[in-house]
């Protein structure tokens, strides 16, 4: 890869980046949120259909 | 009829990982496509389809790579079958990022999902399952179905694009130069 010039480049091992921790939250916002009903009715829906 | 009680406790397993890697499924799916819904759509396929392939599945192996692939797979194939939904993406993400923006974090969320539905498709993924998921590049090329070589220049460069868009200092000389 050629150097990077220029703002912006981040160079490996010197600490993440200010926006990593705001991707892991993002994701984690949506981890943490209660899971609706629907997909606890369809695992059981699932659970409790013959179909094999 | 008591098909549920002689369920056999491999299934009642099952099903119990399953649940498990659900929040998880979700948030990729969220990331991947920007919208509440969709993703909960695609949730769902995935779950059926994980349950009907269930006897593929080897136990103790990774239930959240397994699905993770299995997800992925079936958003691919649902934007084939829909082009104009990758359009509609846009939209529908920004009116979400109104409702999520979290005022007290210095980066707020609204900014950093706007940023993560910019980034290209295969980027997008890759940075989700090695940034946010926390799997392995060896195990995200799995799931992404790609070499590792792949996948590490994948989030290389989605790395390199998030930051120009959210960490970079404003871009004074895109500016215009009208001095008279």
């Amino acid at each position: 890869m050629p150097p990077q010039a220029g703002t912006g480049a981040v160079r490996p091992g010197e600490g993440e980046p200010g926006w990593a921790s705001g991707l892991r939250k993002l994701y984690n916002s949506v981890v943490d949120e209660p899971l609706p009903d629907s997909f606890k009715d369809l695992l059981k829906k699932l659970d409790g259909s013959d179909d094999d | 009829m008591t098909e549920r009680l002689s369920r056999p406790p491999a299934e009642a397993a099952f099903r119990d990982e399953l649940l498990g890697v659900l929040p998880h499924l979700r948030a990729f799916a969220r990331g991947l496509s920007g919208r509440p819904d969709f993703a909960d759509d695609l949730v769902q396929e995935a779950l059926i389809k994980a349950w009907t392939a269930r006897e593929r599945y080897a136990a103790g192996t990774n239930m959240r790579a397994w699905t993770f692939a299995i997800l992925r797979n079936h958003y691919l194939s649902e934007l084939r079958k829909n082009r104009r939904m990758t359009e509609l993406d846009e939209g529908a993400a920004e009116r979400l990022l109104v409702m999520e923006a979290d005022q007290e974090s210095p980066l707020h969320l609204g900014d950093m999902e706007a940023a993560l539905q910019k980034l290209a498709p295969e980027r997008r993924e890759a940075v989700l399952l090695v940034g946010a998921s926390g799997f392995s590049y060896e195990e995200a090329a799995d799931i992404a179905g790609c070499p590792i070589g792949t996948m590490k220049s994948r989030v290389a460069r989605a790395r390199g694009d998030l930051t120009r868009m959210l960490d970079a200092e404003p871009d004074l000389s895109a500016l215009p130069m009208t001095r008279d």
